[in-house]
């Protein structure tokens, strides 16, 4: 627990978790999907949040994103208590300050990529001009310039996530939250993705929690591992193997972000 | 979401499931097609009869008497105002008064006696009134055999039907056909009627000359001019129409079947049975009328005429009363067959229902993903709430084209059938452009009140369920 210590005082909390509770009840039984979790995570670092399937890795993120409410404890992400916030304030929460992406990818089928891409600046009512050339150039930076009135199931896989992964960053968050995003891929196109990911995090300063269950990933990407069983903390490690990994490894393609 | 964006994202999720969607609308558009087409043969009906009654002439006219007349038409009895027998007589003067009211068309005297018609040397008795050269438009007369009167003084006669069965002596066989007026008509148009009747003339003896006579008190001066005698005239008058309708079935036993021209009526001098009544007052001789008609520009100015006529010391009879019960007939018809209309409308709205409950369930990972990625309550609940207002819309459009349609036909198919019964073509169907707007609102209205449930289900939903559902 000394490195999580230190690592906190190094940088300021992004996210930080006390208590956390989420309780689910199944007929009789309760199950304990997240009991009693306490995290730090300081602006700018990336996660990797480890465990079995059925370990509340998943719920964590779940919490983490606004999407579900804790049954009791807190989470403060930028000092915003989720617990706290109303419905409609989570949603804004969800659209400003948080960018998601799926192991399902989960872009909207009817719609091409450049409107799925530009569907979240729809609910922040961003003018459509200001839509349009943002969505353009978000898929440009994954490289999709050539693919944006394609609909989603026109696309490969790893084409699906990088359309999703600049979805998650258009309304420029600062949290990205990702669940399983190579789960569905074959290893080259997840390396591809997991690049990008590594890029937004270190050039753009995103703050980057992901769930996986492959350890090797986990070690070769992020920063610290935290391991969870049982919806409790069971585990947290620095890993230096990803910072060096960072600058050994070459990115898959150059990197286009500003 | 800014409402453009809305509507796109609506239309847009519309053409996804395009058949299902196109049913449902087309299910709002049968209702609201049903609802337009009971409302507009309501209007239509109601348009119809309003038409007819104001061509009869019975709810833009007041009948006037004076209080002197006790066997008045007054079915309560007038309390206010002079007795009977110290109130105005109606005259020439009273005539020009009223018609001098403000909204007042015309005010014309009531001339109807019963008289002696000798027709190819047979005699009838009948009554006989005389009529305005307004009374043309009357619709008794628009739809007759051969003409109104060509002039107001010409000595011309209208019939009335059953009149003209008496002169050719076919009495209507009962549970028979009626006669077909226009069987009659080429027998007696052109012919000539001979009436009889009694002339007032003035006396000599009642003329101021004759003031020495020593017969007449002193005393009685002002008696001075209502002496008259009373000839026996004739007066040969030629048939030219023969009316297949009752333009005075409103008079009952009273009603006349010959009609003269007002003006040649009235130079006549006919002994009117007022004339023995008023004797005893008249000073000038000027005639008395038994009644004064009184027709108004607008139905519903009549209230305010009967009034002033009232003030004036008259009694007043019009059928107000009976268009005020027949208004109120019509707001029922109106309102049953605009809820007949509107059930196809409910079922219509279960549909739009059924359908945003189906789009919930199918579209519910769409809807998880919306909001995982920032969609509020309110955003979900507007972008149902539009899609069913599109369909309200779209299905209301439709349906007011294809109720306006069904009236069409319906109008047309009814006129082959009148027309096949020998009768005039009828325009009872009557689409006015309010009823248009009112249906699309109404449509879209009762579309929104549908996706309210649907709506709020889909603001409801748990986004991390819905992500998980497949």
């Amino acid at each position: 627990m000394g490195t999580l210590g230190s690592s906190i005082q190094n940088g300021s909390a992004a996210i930080h978790a006390v208590q956390l509770c989420r309780h689910y009840r199944m007929g009789e039984a309760v199950i304990r999907a997240v009991d009693g979790l306490n995290l730090q995570v300081r602006a700018g670092e990336f996660v990797a949040l480890l465990g079995s399937s059925g370990s509340g890795k998943s719920s964590v993120l779940n919490l983490i994103a606004g999407l579900d409410h804790p049954t009791s404890g807190s989470v403060v992400v930028h000092d915003r208590d989720l617990a706290k916030l109303s419905r409609e304030e989570l949603a804004g929460y969800r659209l400003r300050a948080v960018g998601m992406v799926f192991q399902s990818f989960n872009l909207i089928a009817s719609m091409t990529l450049a409107e799925n891409v530009e569907l979240p600046m729809r609910f922040a009512e961003v003018e459509r001009g200001k839509r349009d050339s943002l969505a353009r150039e978000a898929l440009t930076r994954v490289g999709l310039q050539a693919r944006m009135n394609h609909r989603p199931s026109e696309l490969s896989g790893g084409e699906q996530q990088r359309a999703a992964l600049a979805r998650a960053l258009i309304n420029r968050p600062q949290l990205l939250l990702a669940d399983e995003p190579t789960g569905n891929l074959d290893s080259r196109t997840g390396t591809e993705i997991m690049n990008m990911v590594r890029e937004f995090n270190q050039q753009l300063g995103m703050t980057v929690v992901m769930v996986t269950h492959e350890r090797a990933l986990a070690e070769r990407y992020a920063q610290r591992l935290i391991f969870l069983a049982d919806g409790k903390l069971v585990g947290d490690e620095a890993n230096s193997v990803a910072a060096s990994a960072a600058r050994i490894e070459p990115s898959g393609r150059e990197a286009v972000l500003p | 979401m800014k409402l453009p964006d809305l509507m796109e994202l609506a239309v847009r999720n519309l053409r996804e499931s395009l058949l299902r969607n196109s049913l449902t609308t087309v299910g709002i558009s049968v209702g609201v097609a049903s609802l337009v087409a009971m409302l507009s043969l309501g209007i239509g009906l109601q348009q119809l009869a309003s038409r007819r009654l104001m061509k009869s002439g019975l709810f833009d006219t007041v009948v006037v008497t004076s209080r002197r007349d006790l066997r008045n038409f007054g079915h309560e009895e007038e309390r206010s105002g002079p007795a009977p027998g110290e109130s105005r007589i109606l005259d020439e003067s009273t005539r020009q008064e009223i018609e001098h009211l403000p909204n007042v068309l015309e005010a014309y005297p009531d001339i109807r006696f019963i008289t002696e018609l000798r027709f190819e040397d047979k005699a009838h008795l009948t009554m006989i009134s005389a009529l305005p050269e307004s009374a043309k438009s009357n619709d008794a007369f628009e739809q007759m055999q051969g003409h109104f009167f060509s002039s107001d003084m010409t000595a011309e006669v209208v019939i009335q039907k059953t009149f003209a069965e008496e002169l050719l002596g076919k009495t209507p066989k009962s549970g028979l056909d009626e006669t077909n007026v226009a069987l009659l008509a080429p027998l007696l148009l052109g012919k000539e009627l001979v009436m009889r009747y009694a002339q007032r003339e003035a006396s000599p003896a009642a003329s101021p000359s004759a003031g020495k006579d020593t017969s007449i008190p002193s005393g009685d001066k002002n008696l001075a001019g209502a002496a008259y005698s009373v000839v026996s005239r004739e007066q040969k008058l030629k048939i030219v129409g023969v009316a297949d309708l009752d333009p005075e079935s409103m008079r009952g036993p009273t009603r006349a079947r010959v009609f003269l021209p007002l003006k040649l009526a009235e130079s006549l001098h006919v002994m009117q049975p007022t004339d023995l009544r008023e004797i005893s007052r008249a000073a000038t001789d000027q005639p008395a009328y038994s009644s004064i008609s009184v027709r108004v520009k607008n139905p519903p100015q009549i209230r305010a005429i009967e009034d002033a006529i009232k003030k004036m010391g008259f009694n007043t009879f019009s059928i107000l009363d009976a268009t005020r019960s027949l208004q109120q007939f019509f707001a029922v018809l109106d309102l049953f067959l605009g809820i007949f209309g509107s059930l196809a409308l409910a079922v219509a709205s279960i549909g739009i229902v059924n359908t945003l409950v189906m789009a919930i369930l199918e579209r519910r990972r769409e809807i998880g993903i919306m909001k995982a990625i920032g969609a509020s309550d309110g955003d979900v609940k507007k972008l149902f709430f539009a899609e069913a207002g599109a369909m309200g819309i779209l299905g209301g459009i439709v349906g007011v084209a294809l109720g306006w349609a069904i009236g069409q036909a319906i109008n047309l198919g009814t006129n082959i059938y009148l027309k096949q019964q020998a009768l005039p073509p009828e325009h009872f169907w009557a689409v006015p452009w309010w009823l248009v707007g009112a249906a699309i609102v109404f449509a879209f209205i009762v579309s929104l009140l549908s996706g309210l449930y649907p709506a709020a289900r889909a603001a409801r939903l748990d986004p991390v369920q819905a992500l998980r559902y497949e």
